[in-house]
């Protein structure tokens, strides 16, 4: 995610500091089942339309749902994840008329969550409340044909069920995100909450992860909230970051030219990087809550909670702190990517290995974002421990460690292979004498104090040496010449 | 012949299923022309598979305890690759892909379905005249309601169409028409019998049973269909004793009550005099009889008419035009399903489905269903405590015998009235079953309802088969 872009070029964040966003997101996440929430069609993205399906996920007449375990069990790993309390629970109708909902209802979770009141710390320490996380089955997929895919100029609408009857968890948040970025830090954090305990693939491309964000602004100092614009459709961190920005300008800028806010679902359109109006309050549907009669109420035991508890995977949140006490005097930054590319066990037992954490997190850092292949934690520990001898140059042991995750093995035989072989103080001395007497014009600036021709040396010693030779050295040796 | 007897001498082989489905076949050719019991006939169906369980019985396997059994199936039970219409114009060309629990078992137990019958619309009414397919008459006196919603299945076996049908009972659709009709209808305890491939009315309360001419039939069918089923999450898990095994028990010593509630205001004379006397024939074989007083009772008709309703307005959104049935086009999606809706669902639907929608809406919700749902609490309650001094309760079935076709279909309340004495029960979920008690003035057949708490069938058959025998 930090590859993403985070500032938005011709539209500046909403820095006022009269003025404070407020944001609190509901994320909408697949379950990772092998079936859908309410029958035993396979739940799996994509595949010909309409051929996971059943009479249930079809909503047919006579057919009737049945709770998949699983997903109970899912859904109760992300609660105690979050840190919620995990209670009795009903499933209810959610109804409306919508022609990729088969039953013209949906079977959600309202007045009684399976979780509720939890919270969830973003890297920077601050914990945002977690008002409820549900259970609830997804819709299918309408395509429109024709007037560009959108539906009111569609000449005929297609639609696929695959997807309907999936199950869903329902995240939702409290407004206590105070920016874009804590947005995206949010979303990303709970993502990889999602992806540790296997509850989800926490793919945003393929829609299993859905977010939709309400925000308001406020005088800054204010403890009231403003009216709420929902946005839709946003479907990436970096939308995410984009849509909350541009809506938050909007409103700041309708409220100091004397205008209201009206309370109103909005359409993120990534194409013009605005928002759009769908629908305001007064249009929203009535959904007519009552508690579905064919499921019975969901009260998971004591026992079975406490098993997927002590079951439960260690945590990014609990993996971070465990790789900074590790590594003390690295970037926050650093271990909260190295837990996100889940390289923490490797950077852990690298360290424990005997490697110096900072040399070890770099490589985690810079030389390891696609993957860790066949490096063994002993050899990272030990190709840093050449490294800090001075056996390797920082550019020898990059190409070393591309071959480690290649194919593995240990560094040692790696670096000879490469002819990487550290040289004998006396070469290197005998090679930076004779490049002093070469370049005499060059070393009387050098003694004069003109610091770039450290880089004019060095250069050149690394050319000689084909790059064998550790600059650092280099430096050293010729600052003792300079006497 | 009752079921009973059909499965005895097809599995022994005295008698070829063929023939037996064949007579029977050939009387609602010749007689359902003017009854209408019967949506469609699956004849061609019906023989072969009576053909294939003749050549069961001719092979030495046992085709099962219905071997051979003709039964009728409500409309609104589906059946794969067979018209399930709910005798409404909006599930039109509709064919399920799939057939209901209760229609596998019926199969396995070697019944042999002869057809769909009619019903009023998605099973809303007291008198199959909410049938968009028309009426069904009454084979006692054909100038009569059926009673309703499962007025086909109860005509059905009135008139020996078959032995067995099949009808739902969600305010009493099945026992009202049973006692109309002059026959033996159950509804059994809620989760008894598996719903599955039952087209939702109201899901709390809908319940499948058995209508026959005999206690010992019905028992038989009870047998066979109920039973835990993992396709309904409401289905009770745990297996049940058969019925039929305890038939012949006798009441001797059980604690009947007169549910004073439903046995008084609003029942007709001749109807109240035909209770009387089946109290005195229970008290005979040796039951000890009593008043009982369900207070709460008398609210349950109004509590009814909320509470159906409002699931009836969610479990019929489906019906919208897009996946199956009729689709009446318009410009729009919502155009669509408007005027979907608007060809394709009677004038009783409509009202329900708009009672309903209101009674869910923001702001009238606790006015409406939550009070609703909390009466449902208390006739549970009331019911709760009288179970604590006796082990069955009886009453009228319906407040009249079958009165005549358009009487009550200008008053909708006059209908709803038809459901006084057997609503309260689907609200508590408990087993109840109407048996044929001699007639009234004018000749027409009268029921005596007999109440039992959940899962207390076999008990209730006990008293039923006494009611049967004093006759």
């Amino acid at each position: 995610m930090s590859d993403e872009a985070q500032t938005i070029p011709g539209l500046g964040a909403p820095d006022d500091t009269e003025w404070e966003t407020v944001v609190g997101l509901e994320v909408h996440a697949e379950l990772a089942t092998a079936t859908k929430l309410f029958s035993a069609s396979p739940n799996r993205f994509g595949g010909e339309p309409n051929t996971h399906i059943d009479p249930v996920s079809l909503g047919l007449p006579g057919s009737l749902p049945v709770l998949n375990e699983k997903a109970v069990e899912l859904a109760i790993r992300v609660g105690l994840a979050l840190n919620c309390r995990i209670q009795p629970s009903v499933f209810a109708r959610k109804n409306y008329f919508y022609p990729d909902m088969p039953k013209d209802f949906q079977i959600s979770q309202y007045d009684q969550p399976i979780n509720v009141d939890g919270w969830l710390e973003l890297p920077s320490g601050k914990r945002v409340g977690i008002e409820r996380a549900h259970l609830e089955e997804d819709t299918g997929k309408t395509v429109h044909i024709g007037g560009g895919g959108r539906i009111h100029e569609a000449g005929y609408s297609l639609v696929d069920y695959n997807r309907a009857g999936v199950p869903l968890i329902e995240i939702v948040g409290h407004p206590e995100l105070r920016s874009a970025e804590e947005a995206r830090q949010y979303v990303s954090e709970l993502r990889s909450i999602l992806v540790a305990v296997g509850a989800s693939d926490g793919k945003m491309e393929e829609g299993s992860l859905r977010v939709d964000c309400n925000v308001s602004v406020r005088p800054t100092g204010s403890d009231r909230l403003g009216t709420r614009c929902e946005i839709k459709n946003v479907n990436s961190l970096r939308s995410l970051g984009r849509a909350v920005e541009y809506e938050a300008r909007r409103q700041i800028d309708l409220l100091t030219s004397g205008q209201a806010i009206e309370q109103q679902t909005r359409h993120w359109n990534e194409d013009d990087g605005r928002t759009h109006a769908l629908r305001s309050k007064e249009e929203d549907y009535d959904y007519r809550y009552f508690p579905e009669p064919d499921l019975l109420p969901l009260n998971p035991s004591t026992e079975w909670v406490e098993q997927i508890r002590h079951a439960l995977p260690s945590l990014p949140r609990d993996r971070r702190l465990g790789l900074a006490e590790a590594a003390p005097s690295v970037d926050v930054d650093h271990i909260a990517l190295a837990v996100e590319r889940s390289m923490d066990e490797l950077a852990l037992a690298a360290i424990s290995g005997g490697g110096a954490p900072e040399r070890v997190m770099t490589h985690i850092v810079q030389n390891l974002a696609d993957g860790s292949g066949e490096l063994a934690p002993e050899s990272l520990a030990e190709l840093v421990g050449m490294e800090e001898a001075g056996d390797l140059t920082a550019t020898q042991a990059k190409k070393v460690l591309a071959v480690l995750v290649e194919g593995g093995g240990s560094p040692q035989d790696a670096a000879q292979t490469l002819g990487f072989e550290a040289m004998d103080t006396g070469e290197l001395e005998s090679l930076v004498d004779s490049l002093i007497a070469e370049h005499a014009e060059e070393w009387s600036r050098f003694c004069d104090g003109d610091a770039k021709l450290t880089g004019f040396f060095v250069g050149q010693v690394m050319k000689a040496t084909k790059g064998r030779a550790d600059g650092k050295a280099v430096t050293q040796l010729l600052n003792s010449r300079r006497g | 012949m009752t079921a009973v007897e059909i499965a005895a001498a097809v599995r022994s082989g005295q008698r070829s299923a063929r023939s037996v489905v064949d007579e029977h076949l050939d009387a609602i050719a010749g007689g359902d022309a003017g009854i209408h019991a019967f949506n469609l006939v699956a004849a061609a169906q019906a023989r072969a598979r009576a053909d294939e369980i003749d050549g069961a019985v001719a092979a030495g396997s046992d085709p099962g305890p219905l071997a051979g059994v003709p039964v009728a199936l409500k409309d609104n039970l589906c059946t794969r690759g067979l018209a399930t219409t709910c005798s409404s114009r909006i599930l039109e060309g509709w064919a399920p892909p799939y057939d209901a629990t209760v229609v596998e078992q019926l199969h396995n137990a070697g019944a042999v379905v002869v057809g769909k019958t009619n019903m009023d619309e998605f099973a809303m009414g007291s008198s199959t005249e909410n049938s968009a397919f028309g009426p069904t008459r009454n084979p006692c006196d054909t100038s009569r309601v059926p009673g309703g919603s499962s007025g086909g299945s109860a005509a059905a076996v009135a008139a020996g169409f078959a032995p067995v049908a099949l009808g739902s009972d969600t305010g009493g659709s099945i026992r009202q028409p049973a006692a109309l009709c002059g026959v033996v209808g159950v509804k059994p305890t809620y989760g008894l019998v598996s719903r599955y491939g039952l087209v939702a009315f109201a899901s709390s309360l809908d319940q499948i049973g058995p209508f026959t001419t005999t206690v010992a039939d019905a028992a038989a069918v009870l047998d066979v269909i109920g039973g835990p089923d993992a396709r309904d999450s409401t289905s009770i898990s745990e297996p049940q004793p058969p019925v039929s095994d305890t038939l012949a028990d006798g009441v001797d010593g059980l604690r009947v009550g007169v549910l004073a509630e439903l046995s008084g205001n609003g029942i007709a004379p001749d109807v109240a005099a035909r209770l009387k006397a089946a109290v005195g024939a229970l008290e005979s074989a040796g039951a000890r009889v009593a008043e009982a007083s369900v207070p709460a009772a008398v609210f349950g008709l109004s509590a009814y008419y909320l509470i159906a309703p409002a699931e009836a307005s969610s479990n019929l959104a489906r019906y919208d035009g897009v996946r199956y049935g009729l689709r009446v086009d318009g410009p729009s999606t919502p155009d669509m399903n408007t005027a979907t809706r608007s060809a394709g669902f009677g004038d009783e639907v409509k009202r329900r489905i708009m009672i309903g929608t209101y009674a869910l809406s923001a702001g009238y919700y606790d006015a409406y269903y939550g009070k609703a749902q909390k009466v449902r609490t208390l006739i549970i309650d009331d019911f709760a405590s009288v179970w604590e001094r006796f082990d069955l309760l009886v009453s009228p079935t319906s407040p009249t015998t079958a009165f005549p076709l358009g009487e009550r279909t200008a008053d909708p309340m006059a209908m709803y009235m038809s459901d006084v004495c057997t609503v309260p029960v689907n609200l508590t979920g408990q087993a109840a079953m109407s048996v044929p008690y001699g007639v009234g003035d004018d000749g027409l057949p009268v029921g005596v309802q007999i109440m039992a708490p959940a899962l207390g069938e076999p008990v209730m058959f006990r008293a039923a088969a006494v009611l049967e025998a004093s006759l």
